[in-house]
């Protein structure tokens, strides 16, 4: 909330106050922005020696081309994860022994192995059984499928989170169980479990640098190409990180955005 | 309004907590148009009952019959198909009215008033909105059908929820103290429009300490007294002339605080 605008009738002294708190606020950002300078300059001078601007000048768009799949990758990803989620969180939830089983077996398997081996798994490992899947197929699978566990307890978490009595209002009014759940319990779920999945959207961003070791041609495989034939890994690896910073910051940005939007009308 | 046939019959409930005996032999007959209040000391099952004429708790003993449908307790069959479907129509046939309201957040009160209509009755949209607009403006809420329930005082979410109770054209509506939760100043406008349903001839099964209610709409008071039935006749009697002395022991204490 901006504040409201003094008006003529108001005391000097209110209007004094106004100003002044502006005065700090203005400093503060001011402080807090020259921290930043100055530390990534400090930062950038220390390896200025070895730094080759030029090669950043011809190689620039080339290693940004990889943000894009990086983007996309990260995107449809997190589609199958989120699918993944919703199918996993009712199994955890199931009365169904053999339901609940294949659900909480899943969440087990993949929160207990690294995700650089389900990538390897995923791509290499599969192809010996003669399941050959495109290394773009076996990046998302893999990711999808690893953040679906961590998701899938989440999602389990959202659900449970709605009160109790909305459950059985549903349930007063003579509505199934599928259909409360559709209708009552997975709407408002969703809007529980929407922040934790932007945040997961943005862990993966990050994480889909991983896949680069199979390699699709994402960022992190961009600009290993670029650098490592003319040993400008540096400069090259720099940019990068720089790409992956202002992509988490951008999309930071559009999920607080987004949180806000939700949390209007209701509650 | 004459008491027409008996629309809700329980017979013979018994609910155990695990081992804590909580409901022990009730057995309630209630006619149409009749509206019974049902009254009690804290912790004497009046919640546990009502909950156990839609089966929200299932009885572990006992019958429900509410219109044309009979459901036994069976504790150990809850989830078999055959069962829940009829315990699904039983549910069809009483509307619940909740002390914390429980209208769904995220729709509005129109949209609470006709999401089971149509999805559960199968309604066409127009007609449920038609019916639920004519019960919004019967709880006097028709101005408000775009709202969010966040967006209303306690007394109109309760105003809301009786309306949601009545899009199903319930057999018999219970109320499960709908007052408590509300400030003081809202009492009034949930318990008159209850007033006008019970004059309308209503089929009410009512817990609440509102003896004010008590005596303007009900037509039988029942005193449960650690899960059995102590007492029950008509207001006057039971509230001015009780026979037992727990149940002018509670009556003390509630004109006292
Ligand atoms: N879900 C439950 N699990 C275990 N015990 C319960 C449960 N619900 C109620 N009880 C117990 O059953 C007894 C009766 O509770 P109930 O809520 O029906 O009383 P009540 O008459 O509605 O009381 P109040 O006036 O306080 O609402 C209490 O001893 C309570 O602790
Ligand atoms: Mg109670």
């Amino acid at each position: 909330m901006s504040p409201e605008p003094a008006s003529a009738d108001e005391p000097q002294i209110v209007r004094d106050i106004a100003a002044a708190r502006r005065r700090r606020r203005l400093i503060f950002v001011s402080i807090f922005g020259l921290t930043w300078l100055v530390l990534i300059g400090a930062v950038l001078g220390l390896i200025a020696r070895d730094f080759d601007v030029a090669f950043l000048g011809t190689w620039w768009q080339f290693i940004l081309g990889g943000a894009w799949l990086t983007v996309v990758l990260a995107a449809c990803s997190i589609i199958l994860a989120t699918l993944l989620a919703v199918l996993g969180a009712m199994g955890r939830l199931s009365h169904n022994p053999v339901i609940n089983g294949i659900a909480s077996l899943y969440v087990s398997l993949i929160r207990g192995t690294p995700l650089l081996v389900q990538i390897f798994f995923w791509f290499y490992a599969l192809a010996e059984t003669g399941i050959v899947l495109e290394p773009l197929h076996a990046g998302i699978v893999a990711l999808g499928f690893n953040y679906g566990a961590y998701l899938t307890e989440i999602f389990r978490a959202g659900i449970q989170a709605v009160p109790r009595g909305q459950r059985e209002a549903a349930e007063a009014l003579g509505m199934s169980e599928s259909m409360l759940m559709r209708r009552i319990v997975l709407p408002q779920a969703v809007r529980i479990v929407v922040p934790p999945i932007g945040n997961e959207f943005i862990a993966m961003l990050k994480d889909t640098a991983l896949v680069s070791i199979i390699s699709i041609q994402e960022l992190l495989w961009k600009a290993q190409a670029a650098g490592r034939p003319q040993v400008r890994i540096l400069e090259a690896i720099v940019f990068a990180a720089a790409v992956y910073w202002i992509l988490t910051i951008v999309f930071s940005f559009l999920q607080e955005r987004l949180e806000r939007r939700l949390a209007r009308g209701d509650r | 309004m004459e008491l027409g046939e008996v629309v809700v019959a329980a017979t013979d409930i018994e609910k155990y907590f695990g081992t804590n005996h909580v409901l022990r032999g009730v057995t309630l007959e209630v006619r149409q148009h009749e509206t019974v209040m049902l009254i009690g000391r804290s912790g004497s099952g009046k919640t546990t009952f009502l909950r156990c004429l839609n089966f929200l708790e299932e009885p572990t003993i006992g019958t429900v019959r509410i219109g044309d449908i009979t459901v036994t307790a069976d504790p150990l069959n809850r989830r078999g198909r055959r069962h829940r479907e009829h315990i699904r129509q039983l549910r069809i046939r009483a509307g619940m009215v909740f002390q914390d309201f429980n209208l769904f957040p995220h729709m509005t009160a129109l949209e609470n008033c006709i999401e089971a209509p149509v999805r559960v009755k199968g309604l066409p949209r127009d007609l449920a909105i038609a019916t639920a607009e004519r019960l919004l403006d019967k709880v006097h809420l028709l101005h408000k059908r775009d709202e969010y329930p966040s967006r209303l005082s306690g007394g109109e979410k309760q105003r809301v929820a009786i309306a949601r109770a009545l899009t199903m054209e319930p057999r018999v509506l219970l109320f499960d103290e709908p007052t408590s939760a509300l400030d003081p100043e809202l009492v009034g406008e949930v318990l008159a429009v209850m007033r006008d349903l019970a004059h309308e001839g209503s089929t009410m099964i009512v817990v609440s300490h509102e003896m004010g209610f008590a005596r303007e709409a009900a037509d039988r008071v029942v005193f449960l007294d650690a899960g059995r039935v102590l007492e029950e006749g008509p207001p006057e009697r039971i509230l001015d002339d009780p026979q037992h002395e727990a149940v002018r022991r509670f009556l003390r204490r509630l004109h006292t605080t």
